[in-house]
């Protein structure tokens, strides 16, 4: 069952007389549960994608169905709504606030999203219930960014969005991450959709969609993904 | 309060800038109640002066105004004394407008036990009094007694102390309410007792008698009838009454009024000047703000947070820092009123009477309340830019 449809998807940026297509007709079905991997070079549009994804952009033209509902067509307030509910984010820098502690950032959603999850259980999960008291300064950069996949999954969203997650660890740190957010599409169902230039990451996904000059150039399935310990970093 | 949580952690773990823009709001609720404050006390004196004065025409001995300055004499407790024939008080009263006329006898004291300064005494006549009678008969449920004296709130004599007074021993029965005035600074005795003490003070040589005969007043309070122009009143005075000068009270005062207003006016131009000045400054603080908070705010709109919340946030925020501040500046502004009240009325030598403490109370909360508007509607353009960030931009930027 697909949670998130393209359909004949263009966004087109307007610079006075100058048009750039990010992205044209796109047409893109991808599944719920899996682990998503969208590839391409900068500038290919892959950012676009996630964008319009994450209800931060609206397209020019065409449809976007998020678990069945229209998202091209929401206002703002609507989107904010739609990103509460709907959508997590994890970001290549980790977008803690750094007034707050590790359990402040990640309870922040709880008075923004419908039906979030208890901060406790997700810094949990994420192995950082003994630093909930640190500041994100006091924390590494792998430990700041399991914080915000915590913070995003507090949320219960059904979808979330990476971009880049590992683009600032190491490769350890890196894979643990990953580790991390491939179990939630196992364990816990979430589809979890990771944008990168990192073909190596492409390798264990469940989906690869390949994008270039604004365009899908291929949406594959992978049968047997390799486990996280198998991908040579 | 949804969020308020939130609001309060981001105020508490920025104590500097947190700090910064209480303490503005802060120097504007000092401005507001510590002005507020010294107006209203002047107002207080002066309108406790007109009571305790309570006469429309105060007529006194010709050549009386060279000898001493009445506002002197009313307003900074400066002694003095002069004298008329009593039969004074029978011609007023036939004059057609006066409804009542009281006398008084002034004396002025060498120096009494109860103080180390001169003191001024007047004699009053329980019976005919109207200014200073009303008074008494707050803090005595009698008449004043033979060597009975009322003191005004600033003489150092307790109820029941014995004061002297040209060697004549008088029994202090009551202290009379403070007027803000020298009035506060007089002992105020029947007129048997002033009799007393005026042969007492004639045995010292202090010499006050007159050519005419010993039955001498210094002043005699007159209120005018209803329906009749104090001015011409004032005029049939002086046409029909030899050897007096009828001084309107309101004349008295004038020059306190003008100065009070002068206060006013200054002081209502410093609090205006403080408040558009602690605006701009907050204006300009929360712009800063705007900058050094966009990304934490684009952060809460990617999470989902509403418009709505982020305005709220940013608005409890400040009105925040607007209660702080304004609690602080009505504690410091009090910290340096009260203990300092008898600094400031020596300064302006004009009468002052502070509020009474529940006027005070309401004069506080209201300028707290008008701290937190301020600060809170200082804060309103950044609210309305912060809620509107580009979530976007986080993403961009942060990667």
């Amino acid at each position: 069952m697909s949670v998130v449809e393209f359909k004949d998807v263009s966004r087109i940026y307007k610079n006075g007389e100058h048009e750039q297509k990010a992205l044209d007709h796109v047409n893109l079905a991808l599944e719920e549960g899996k682990f998503i991997v969208i590839l391409g070079p900068s500038g290919a549009g892959k950012s676009t994608l996630l964008n319009l994804l994450g209800g931060l952009d609206s397209p020019t033209k065409g449809t976007i169905i998020v678990n069945g509902k229209d998202i091209s067509t929401l206002t703002a307030n609507e989107l904010a709504d739609y990103r509460a509910a709907t959508v997590g984010f994890v970001f290549q820098s980790y977008n803690l606030i750094p007034t707050l502690t590790v359990i402040e950032n990640v309870a922040l959603v709880k008075e923004i999203a419908p039906t979030p999850l208890s901060s406790h259980d997700m810094l949990d999960a994420v192995g950082l219930l003994d630093h909930k008291h640190n500041f994100p300064s006091e924390l590494s950069g792998g430990e700041q960014q399991r914080v915000s996949i915590a913070r995003a999954l507090a949320k219960n969203p059904k979808i979330l969005l990476c971009d880049e997650p590992t683009g600032a660890l190491d490769s350890e740190t890196g894979v643990m991450v990953l580790k991390l957010l491939l179990s939630m599409a196992r364990d816990m169902g979430k589809t979890i959709i990771i944008v990168t230039h990192n073909q190596n990451i492409a390798r264990m996904a469940d989906v690869v969609v390949r994008v270039k000059n604004g365009k899908i150039q291929s949406c594959e399935s992978q049968a047997a993904p390799l486990a996280v310990e198998e991908v040579d970093w | 309060m949804k969020n308020f949580s939130l609001s309060v952690k981001n105020l508490t773990r920025k104590p500097g800038r947190t700090a910064a823009l209480a303490l503005l709001t802060a120097f504007l609720a000092l401005a507001v109640f510590g002005g507020s404050v010294v107006v209203l006390s002047l107002r207080k004196g002066l309108n406790s002066l007109e009571a305790r004065l309570g006469a429309d025409i105060i007529l006194v001995p010709d050549q009386a105004q060279s000898k001493v300055s009445f506002q002197n004499l009313f307003l900074q407790g400066t002694t003095g004394a002069f004298y008329m024939d009593a039969s004074v008080l029978e011609k007023a009263l036939e004059v057609e407008g006066v409804e009542k006329a009281a006398p008084q006898t002034f004396l002025a004291s060498l120096k009494a036990d109860c103080c180390s300064i001169k003191i001024q005494v007047i004699g009053i006549d329980p019976e005919k009094d109207f200014t200073v009678q009303p008074w008494i008969e707050r803090s005595l449920a009698r008449a004043l007694g033979d060597m009975d004296v009322a003191v005004g709130c600033k003489v150092e004599a307790d109820v029941g102390e014995i004061i002297r007074i040209y060697e004549r021993r008088c029994k202090v029965v009551a202290r009379l309410e403070a007027t803000g005035t020298g009035l506060d600074t007089a002992v105020y005795c029947s007129m048997n007792t002033m009799d007393q003490l005026l042969k007492a003070a004639e045995e010292k040589g202090v010499s006050h008698r007159m050519a005419s005969g010993d039955d001498v007043i210094s002043a005699v309070y007159i209120k005018v009838k209803d329906g009749y122009d104090i001015d011409n009143v004032n005029s049939r005075l002086n046409s029909r009454v030899r050897k007096a000068t009828a001084v309107r009270t309101r004349s008295m005062i004038t020059g306190v009024s003008d100065s009070l207003a002068g206060v006013s006016r200054t002081v209502t131009i410093l609090i205006v000047a403080v408040w558009a000045l602690a605006f701009v400054i907050l204006l300009l603080a929360f712009a800063m703000i705007i900058r050094e908070r966009s990304r934490e705010f684009a952060v809460l709109r990617l999470l989902g947070a509403s418009r709505g919340m982020l305005s709220r946030t940013v608005l409890q925020e400040s009105a925040l820092c607007g209660l702080l501040g304004g609690v602080t500046g009505v504690g410091l502004s009090a910290l340096l009123l009260f203990p300092f009240a008898q600094l400031i009325e020596s300064a302006l030598q004009l009468p002052y009477l502070m509020p009474d403490m529940i006027n005070i109370v309401w004069l506080g909360l209201g300028t707290v309340l008008l701290s937190v508007i301020v600060a809170a509607l200082s804060s309103v353009i950044a609210a309305y830019r912060l809620s509107r960030v580009d979530p976007g931009n986080a993403l961009r930027e942060g990667n």
